[in-house]
């Protein structure tokens, strides 16, 4: 993307279109990864509710894999996934493991 | 049609308030300010302003109301003075970064510690790179007119930025003076309607303020805020000259009395100038060729415009009510210093502090300094360049 010079940038540095998150990929921050089992899924769609970015696919209804641009895994889908039979469909793994 | 009263200066500041009926005012007392918005309140109680009036627990809160509600899209003022204004350091940057035209009166006060609550620059002059446009008023009448012009100035959409009114605490906020108050009507037609460029409030279009910066675009935001104070000089021309006529009062960048021939001149800001100009009328009754030069717009300072005006002086001397502590000079020294920079024939220049704390600045004063400069026009030599006077040891 073209950066844009100080000359077309909007005073104060407002933002004028809302819904803009998507442009701003905060994926390199992460420092752990979840990963998802869909063995232990449940489809209970905790983590897509959770999420406070826009890292859970959903595909028709159903849960699909992460998108990670917007991971910065934070955990917190780990945390509150539920799982099946006391085994969690998503954990966590430090990043180049 | 114009009314002549007798009125102090908070009362004369708190009445270009009322007439200009500001939308969103939040706003916490400190003396000498108090008396401005103690009266502003009483406005909004009787009825006579439809301003929203937040009363807060401090004066961060009362500058994070105040940028809230300029961003939601209204017409903000607030006033303060001294620990105030330093309290709300934090947020001042964040008016003039979010380019939020909010109009502030500063009373100015001495800075604690030792706590003291009387005139002086210190507070002003701290918050002076804080991106706010600074007009200086020497008495009850200017910080009136500057009042009003003020939301012109900072509201003109070339600018966008906030613009604080400095008065003298106590020595111009507290003294009655004669004063010419323009009708509601002039007030109200002069500075319009006020319209947010974009305005948090319109749902339609949402708009979000305050976001994360990084190094990819920080500094073309701050590029941009440095063109927009370029603009600012003449800006501030063009509405005083629309002031002069409904006012018949011609105000510019600085004041100049008696400098166009002047071989030594005084520099300094507020109600000591007036003193000073007393003591010029002395030494030219006398054959000397004395003059002054009074800064109006203090930020951004008018360097270009302020150098051509001095040039031709043999000896200056730049008198300041604040110390710049570390920086050698007083902080109106440094810059009257920056704007002769460029010319090789240039005047002498020395720094007095004086009236610090409230410590009143005589006529005496005036006079010891200028026979100073007059001694250093004919031999050339200066033995101290920094002094502070009135003061004893």
């Amino acid at each position: 993307m073209k950066l844009k010079n100080w000359r077309e940038l909007t005073p104060g540095a407002v933002i004028l279109e809302a819904g803009n998150a998507i442009e701003f990929k905060t994926g390199s921050w992460r420092s752990f990864r979840p990963i998802w089992k869909e063995e232990y899924c449940i489809q209970c769609l905790f983590c897509w509710l959770y999420c406070p970015d826009m890292a859970i696919n959903v595909k028709d209804g159903k849960r699909a894999e992460f998108n990670y641009d917007y991971c910065k895994g934070c955990g917190i889908c780990a945390l509150e996934c539920p799982g099946k039979k006391g085994n969690k469909a998503i954990v966590m793994i430090e990043e180049g493991e | 049609m114009a009314k002549t009263v007798a009125a102090t200066g908070n009362e004369a500041v708190a009445n270009a308030l009322r007439q200009v009926n500001p939308d969103v005012s939040a706003a916490y007392p400190i003396t000498p300010a108090t008396d401005i918005m103690q009266r502003f309140t009483g406005f909004v109680s009787n009825g006579k302003v439809k301003t929203e009036m937040i009363l807060v627990e401090s004066e961060h809160s009362a500058m994070s109301g105040c940028i809230g509600a300029s961003a939601g899209g209204g017409r903000v003022m607030t006033s303060t003075s001294s620990q105030g204004l330093a309290l709300m350091w934090e947020m001042l940057f964040i008016a003039s970064g979010l380019r939020l035209p909010i109009v502030m009166s500063i009373v100015n006060r001495a800075l604690s510690a030792p706590l003291n609550i009387h005139g002086d620059h210190s507070d002003a002059m701290g918050a002076r790179d804080s991106g706010w446009i600074q007009l200086w008023s020497e008495n009850a009448q200017e910080a009136y007119d500057n009042t009003i012009q003020a939301f012109r100035i900072g509201e003109h959409m070339d600018i966008r930025l906030p613009v604080m009114v400095c008065l003298d605490g106590f020595i111009i906020s507290h003294s009655i003076e004669r004063i010419d108050y323009l009708e509601d009507e002039e007030v109200r037609n002069f500075v319009g309607e006020f319209r947010q460029v974009n305005p948090l409030l319109d749902i339609e279009h949402p708009v979000s303020y305050g976001p994360l910066i990084l190094p990819d675009y920080y500094m073309e935001f701050r590029k941009a805020q440095e063109e927009v104070e370029s603009k600012v000089s003449k800006v501030v021309s063009d509405v005083s000259k629309d002031f002069e006529k409904i006012s018949g009062r011609k105000y510019r960048l600085f004041e100049t009395y008696m400098l166009d021939d002047a071989e030594v001149g005084l520099v300094v800001l507020n109600s000591a100038a007036g003193t000073s100009k007393d003591v010029i009328d002395e030494f030219r009754n006398r054959g000397i060729k004395a003059g002054l030069l009074k800064p109006r717009l203090y930020r951004p300072f008018p360097y270009r415009e302020t150098g051509e005006a001095l040039k031709h002086l043999k000896a200056i001397c730049v008198l300041d009510r604040a110390d710049a502590f570390g920086g050698s000079y007083g902080p109106v020294f440094i810059d009257i210093s920056t704007s002769l920079y460029p010319y090789r024939e240039k005047p002498i220049l020395i720094n007095k502090i004086y009236g610090l704390g409230g410590r009143d600045y005589l006529p005496e004063h005036a006079e010891l300094v200028l026979n100073e400069l007059v001694e250093i026009a004919k031999t050339e030599k200066v033995t101290t360049i920094k002094e502070y006077i009135g003061v004893r040891g």
